[in-house]
């Protein structure tokens, strides 16, 4: 067992979304950082569906942004095809959406990582974590190497003692082609880690040339240049492409339904939970057999690349059954598949014995993140690298801890559900698990997270003058908007009054009061030239923004003081409950579990009532343990 | 989730029953103002400057309709020298428990929120006036009270509220399963929301709420008051005890045994306490179908009693029946009445293992020994050995759950008006789903992504 001469602060394991951008801000926060693969070719890489973003997805994709993380600049620089969301709705729910070309995405963040200073990139298996008492110390390779570092973040996607699905053949893979860790998943049960089993699918490849696009819909890109970052200049980064729109049919389902038993998940082999909300095109068939067909989208992988990626027909059916099933789907009557879609079944930790910081109650000094704590998708894992990054490296500086509130982030809201509630199935984020829906819009991640990832030193002096910047034109922007009018002439007010629905208007407005006006938004006013164009687009979407829902804005900003009250309380570490007897049983069980660190998170555990909450307020105050920030 | 310390809190203070005397407290920011408005002196004098620890005489009126509510002694208690360190009112009147609910209903409509049980207390020690063991002593009784009563009272309450309320929980929960999958979901193969079609829908469930609350009010749905009941075999008198205690004939009194078929039930106010009181079939082993349903309704009513009134004619000795009836009164107490002694001077002999809570000797006929009985009611009641605050607390409760979805609904049809996006109706939809959650005990975060998942096929 020979020991790497350089000591590291931090050791990240798995370079997949997690793990990239939990190495990247360990070693932009001067952290001495290794980050080891199984695979240098597979970094970053996307199994699934080659894109980033959605509704929630593509918030938490602004927020690494607005932190100083790289996913949101990545997809920038490679993106194929993107569109904005929802935007028939309102400004909370309007997400963007991209469509990367995966070895282009692949590519570029593996540059980041060998340019990045502090930071040094090795290809290795990790089989074991050296534990002392009670700390994480580094960890061994297959190869026998060992690597010191004061702490390690774990970032090993569904590699955790994967076995890939393809009908009933089943053989150990981390990946399709990439042989799993399953050394590692015994060692973290040797070391006392409570694990589940998930399981998760991905659909077919095939080939473009075999399709007959002709017989489906295109599904255009945006016109116009979009950015997810803050930072990234607004130019399409290359040549872009459309999708394509197709369903299944009656033959189909006949197909799927008449071959279920040859599903592995259906015939009983699979025993890890999948996730309710990406179902596989047999759950689709099995649960929902009134319908007669099914929407399935075909997306380009890349721009140099004969693959399409068949979207809604992810599937653990036997390679026979997805030749047929797909060509019955109009416009693959031909078509040959590339890779077979295959469902994988993996291990995970249970997230409950982890801290808010993702550190292992455990184990001090090791951190995880990504779909090790039963999350799924690549936006989730990389905002948990983020934290977990930041954290370990602040940890080695004897820094505070980084840890975002649910009414800061999605990102807070997706750690805290993990880490007060756990998880059952593969966690997805929603907007609707977050109760502050309306304070975490796509709009604001700048405003909410910047000034803290200024104050961490993970932005960069240059972003950081652009968002004050921003800033400042917004507070100008506000301040002409409450002096300028509009419909001084009569010809103007006759627009005006078209765009109010017929109302018949006798003065001229200030544009602040016409901005709270349903009928009225900064596009129709820019159309018809009343707005002044000292500022952009997006300063006076601000703008309106903030005057149009003010009331529903104040009302969500005061559950947040409310509810802050309570999450500013902070219960010591290790307390032991079973000495409470005058909250529940059940409550002293629970909490015994979490060890929540505010009566705030206490309070969001399932099993503990107000009156337990109270008990122990009551309880700690007198033992003057209670901590009111 | 806790307690909110910024509240002003209110709560009847005395346990139902005791000495005719009760209180609404007050504690809080807005005790005094709130007080004030509701506060009328004699001779239409005002309320000026409030004088510390003053006791004033006056009247408790409604602001909205005048009506004079009862006649109170009222005291300000300022802030930091009270029993919570906020300032305190205590409203002292002497109506009884209806008038004192009536009176804690008007000062919760003016801004106040009702206090879960052991509130006071709980500031009193945050605040720092009493220590941990005071504090845990009365909290201890009152959880332990409260638990266990609740889980009956609930149960009593549950069925027809809970089913009401469980069915407009359903169609909204749906709508907001729509809704989010509509936002989370832009891409799938689901019809786009529309608010316009879901504008009949909540005008229709704002109307039921709103019948449902006046139906609280006329305690329809709602009960509150003592189970009582009273039992005995066909033909002792029973409907006639109901009619005496009313004071009025409601129910019909022939001769022939078996003449009751149904339940009757009628509220009185027994010295400000209220009693429910069901009349039942008398029972016996009967081939008779319409009879023995009455007398399966009977048995069911004597499970959920607080009391019972036990009636035997004095005449005539304890029957087989007499003694399998009483020998199923599980939780009630039981006093017996032995009724029509104004036939003869011979009084029956109780069986030994039978036991009492009182027995009183009536005639129905001449009136002789009514008030007795409802001296022993009211001590059983006085000694704390029926309860029944907690379903009239639980009662409030609900009414305000009630009233809290009422509000966010009103502000979801507010939202659809002004054509604001869907995120904005949910956001008022889902408060409107927690607030009738408290009622039917869901969790409406995990039920709206399970209602996602098993109405529309969504995911990759």
């Amino acid at each position: 067992m020979k020991i790497y001469p350089k000591k590291y602060d931090v050791i990240v394991v798995g370079a997949g979304h997690a793990g990239c951008e939990a190495a990247l801000a360990c070693a932009r926060l001067a952290s001495v950082t290794l980050l080891l693969t199984i695979n240098l070719d597979t970094i970053a890489l996307m199994p699934c569906n080659p894109s980033i973003g959605g509704p929630a997805k593509g918030h938490i994709v602004r927020e690494i942004d607005a932190l100083g993380g790289e996913m949101a600049r990545n997809i920038d620089e490679t993106y194929i095809h993107i569109r904005m969301l929802n935007t028939g709705k309102g400004p909370a729910v309007q997400a963007l959406r991209a469509q990367a070309d995966k070895r282009r995405y692949e590519e570029r963040m593996k540059r980041v990582l060998e340019q990045q200073e502090n930071l040094d990139v090795k290809q290795g298996l990790v089989e074991e974590l050296i534990v002392n008492n009670g700390w994480v110390e580094g960890v061994i390779t297959q190869t026998g190497t060992v690597f010191m570092g004061k702490t390690v973040v774990l970032a090993p996607g569904t590699f955790l003692n994967g076995v890939i699905h393809i009908g009933m053949k089943d053989f150990p893979a981390g990946r399709a082609g990439e042989f799993p860790s399953q050394k590692l998943a015994k060692n973290l049960r040797e070391l006392g880690f409570e694990m589940g089993r998930l399981k998760t699918g991905t659909t077919a490849r095939v080939s473009a040339r075999s399709c007959n696009f002709s017989l489906t819909t295109p599904q255009l890109p945006s016109s116009e240049p979009i950015v997810f970052s803050f930072v990234s200049p607004k130019v399409f980064p290359s040549r872009q492409v459309p999708c394509y729109l197709t369903y299944t049919n009656k033959n189909t389902k006949e197909i799927i339904l008449n071959n279920l038993d040859r599903s592995p998940l259906y015939g009983g082999k699979i025993k890890g939970i999948g996730p309710r909300y990406c179902p596989s095109i047999e759950d689709k068939m099995f649960r929902f057999p009134d319908r007669d067909s099914h929407q399935v989208f075909l997306e380009p992988v890349g721009l140099d690349t004969d693959e399409i990626y068949v979207n809604g027909m992810s599937t653990s059916l036997p390679e026979d059954v997805q030749w047929q099933m797909l060509r019955t789907v109009p416009g693959l009557e031909q078509v040959e598949i590339i890779r077979p879609g295959y469902g994988i079944e993996y291990d995970f930790v249970f997230p409950i014995q982890l801290k808010p910081t993702l550190e292992t109650k455990l184990i001090r000094g090791l951190f995880l993140a990504g779909q090790i704590n039963g999350t799924s998708g690549y936006e989730e894992a990389a905002g948990q690298g983020l934290v977990a990054g930041i954290n370990a490296s602040r940890l080695t500086q004897g820094k505070e801890e980084f840890i975002l509130s649910r009414s800061e982030a999605y990102i807070g809201v997706l750690i805290d559900d993990l880490v007060t509630k756990g998880t059952e199935e593969p966690y997805r984020m929603f907007t609707s698990r977050a109760e502050y829906r309306l304070l975490l819009r796509h709009d604001n991640a700048d405003i909410r997270l910047t000034p803290k990832g200024w104050e961490i030193g993970l932005v960069t002096e240059e972003r950081y003058k652009k968002f004050t910047a921003r800033l400042e034109d917004i507070k100008k922007a506000s301040k002409l908007a409450s002096n300028y009018r509009i419909g001084k002439s009569t010809k103007e007010r006759e627009i005006l009054s078209l765009l109010l629905q017929g109302e018949k208007l006798h003065t001229s407005y200030l544009l602040s009061e016409l901005f709270k006006r349903p009928y009225i938004n900064y596009k129709n006013l820019k159309e018809y030239g009343f707005l002044p164009n000292h500022f952009s687009d997006e300063i006076w979407q601000q703008i309106e923004i903030e005057l149009k829902y003010e009331g529903y804005l104040s009302r969500q900003q005061m559950g947040v003081e409310q509810k802050m009250k309570l999450d500013n309380m902070l219960i010591p570490k290790s307390l032991n409950y079973n000495e409470i007897t005058c909250i529940s049983k059940e409550a002293r069980q629970k909490l015994s579990k979490v060890q929540p660190r505010s009566l705030g998170q206490a309070s969001r555990i399932s099993g503990v009532s107000p009156a337990d909450i109270s008990m122990l307020a009551i309880y700690l105050k007198s033992k003057n343990l209670l901590k009111i920030l | 989730m806790g307690y909110n310390l910024e509240d002003t809190i209110a709560a009847i203070s005395t346990p139902l029953g005791e000495g005719g005397i009760g209180i609404v407290r007050i504690s809080g920011g807005d005790a005094f103002s709130i007080t004030q408005k509701i506060l009328k002196l004699p001779r239409n004098k005002k309320v000026g400057e409030i004088k510390n620890r003053y006791l004033y005489y006056g009247f408790i009126l409604s602001p909205e309709t005048g009506e004079e509510i009862d006649e109170v002694l009222v005291s300000f208690m300022k802030a930091p020298h009270t029993y919570t360190r906020e300032d305190v009112v205590e409203i002292n009147s002497h109506g009884g428990s209806v008038v004192l609910s009536k009176i804690l209903k008007l000062v919760l409509t003016l801004g106040a929120r009702l206090a879960e049980p052991g509130e006071f207390t709980y500031r009193a020690f945050i605040n720092g006036r009493i220590d941990l063991a005071q504090a845990e002593a009365v909290l201890d009784i009152i959880r332990a009270k409260t638990e266990k009563a609740l889980k009956i009272a609930f149960s009593q309450l549950k069925g027809n509220l809970s089913k009401e309320v469980g069915a407009i929980y359903n169609k909204l929960i749906n709508w907001l399963a729509y809704i989010e999958a509509d936002i989370d979901y832009p891409e799938e193969d689901i019809s786009p929301f529309n608010p316009q079609e879901f504008l009949p829908e909540v005008l229709k469930c704002i109307e039921k709420i709103k019948l449902l609350l006046a139906e609280a009010d006329e305690g329809k749905i709602l009960r509150e008051g003592i189970n009582t009941v009273i039992l005995g075999r066909p033909n002792v008198g029973k409907s006639s005890l109901l009619n005496n205690l009313l004071g009025e004939p409601r129910a019909i009194v022939t001769s022939v045994p078996g003449t009751t078929r149904d339940r009757i039930e009628e509220y009185i106010n027994l010295k400000g306490i209220p009693l429910r009181i069901i009349d039942t079939a008398g029972i016996r082993t009967t081939c008779d179908p319409v009879e023995s349903i009455g007398v399966e309704k009977a048995l069911e009513a004597m499970q959920k009693a607080n009391l019972v009134l036990y009636l035997i004619d004095s005449t005539q000795d304890f029957h087989n029946d007499d003694i399998a009836l009483l020998t199923q009164i599980k939780h009630a107490r039981t006093i017996l009445v032995i009724n029509k002694i104004d036939l003869s001077n011979r009084r029956p002999l109780i069986p030994k293992g039978l036991r009492f809570d009182g027995i009183v000797e009536t005639s129905q006929i001449t009136g002789e020994g009514l008030d007795k009985l409802e001296d022993n009611i009211i001590r059983l009641i006085y000694q704390g050995k029926v309860s029944s605050s907690l379903p009239l607390v639980s009662n409030l409760r609900h009414k305000e759950a009630l009233i809290k979805a009422l509000k966010s609904l009103d502000r979801v049809i507010e939202t659809i008006n002004k054509g604001f996006s869907s995120e904005f109706i949910a956001l008022d939809l889902r408060a409107s789903l927690e607030a009738l959650g408290e009622i039917t005990g869901s969790c409406v975060g995990e039920e709206v992504l399970e209602a996602i998942f098993s109405n529309f096929c969504v995911g990759k």
